[in-house]
């Protein structure tokens, strides 16, 4: 395998693991909806854990290997107009990632500590935070800033 | 290395194709985590994850496969037509694809019988246990297929 290859490969591997994460962020945000038990929040939040591992690794991955395609292969440069694009998409991503991640971890902070507390009967307090519309708008805004960012990988408009 | 062009009408297939298989792969991984996280857990929660990884396969990693599959097949259509030579790398796509769908048919049956048998209270450690492992290889097979894609060895 060339060095493009490898690049290449670790390129897409880490978009994989993005999405990866957003696939499981989803399903946790969707399993977590109707919760007001705290113990049960709190098992359900360990799964979180694979998420942020998959963002850590794919965010950085994606920039890192990226840039460094661009740099690497002739026809490409760094200040094409998709490339610019996609650094300001994944920036945009990256500020909606760390606002949704916040309200979620407030969240996930309340259920453990109304679970260490022995409290463990349904709270309406957890299920308003756990139901917060804007964390899920959030969520859903960092949702299609990635896919805007594959279909700029695939399409590159003025390439 | 000199950028490789390819036609525009290509971009399409190849979104589709690309999109299902990272939603199949994030699908897995979910499902996988949730399974892995119910053999450690007390009952209560076994049966919890156990019906959340079931949901996850049934809900979003099937239709990714068909996705995924659907998109592969329009792509391979127009890069190689009928009669043409297909590298090895589409053989590989092939060879964990649709197996890799039949095992995660398996594994979502198996995910089921084992959910609905633990939210009854009765016991279901070889069903659940069984679709983690059938899920995990899954995985391992896409794993695979994506460095196939990426790195299309000859």
């Amino acid at each position: 395998m060339s060095r493009y290859d490898w690049l290449l490969f670790l390129h897409v591997s880490s978009a994989f693991a993005l999405v990866a994460s957003l696939v499981l962020y989803t399903v946790l945000i969707a399993a977590l909806w109707n919760r007001d038990v705290p113990s049960e929040a709190v098992r359900l939040f360990r799964v979180q854990r694979v998420g942020d591992v998959l963002v850590a690794i794919g965010s950085i991955g994606v920039l890192v290997f990226g840039i460094w395609l661009a740099i690497d292969v002739d026809g490409y440069e760094v200040w094409d107009g998709w490339i610019i694009a996609a650094l300001v998409l994944w920036i945009v991503m990256g500020a909606l990632g760390s606002r949704t991640g916040k309200l979620y971890n407030a969240a996930r902070d309340r259920a453990l500590a109304l679970s260490r507390d022995g409290s463990d009967a349904p709270s309406p307090e957890l299920r308003s935070l756990l139901q917060d519309r804007r964390a899920l708008w959030l969520h859903v805004a960092g949702i299609v800033t990635v896919v805007l960012l594959l279909v700029d990988m695939i399409f590159k408009p003025g390439a | 290395m000199v950028a490789a062009i390819r036609p525009d009408s290509w971009n399409y297939a190849l979104f589709l194709h690309v999109l299902g298989a990272a939603v199949l792969v994030g699908a897995l991984v979910t499902a996988g985590s949730m399974q892995v996280l119910g053999w450690a857990r007390d009952k209560g929660g076994g049966a919890m994850f156990a019906r959340l990884s079931f949901r996850t396969l049934l809900i979003v990693a099937i239709p990714a496969w068909f996705v995924m599959r659907i998109g592969a097949e329009w792509i391979r259509s127009k890069e190689f037509p009928s009669g043409a030579d297909e590298p090895s790398w589409i053989g590989i796509g092939y060879v964990t694809a649709e197996p890799g769908g039949l095992l995660l048919l398996i594994s979502v049956v198996l995910a089921g019988i084992g959910a609905r048998r633990l939210a009854k209270g009765r016991g279901a450690d070889w069903l659940t246990r069984s679709a983690t492992v059938l899920t995990l290889v899954v995985l391992a097979a896409y794993l695979v297929a994506l460095w196939a894609m990426t790195a299309k060895p000859d």
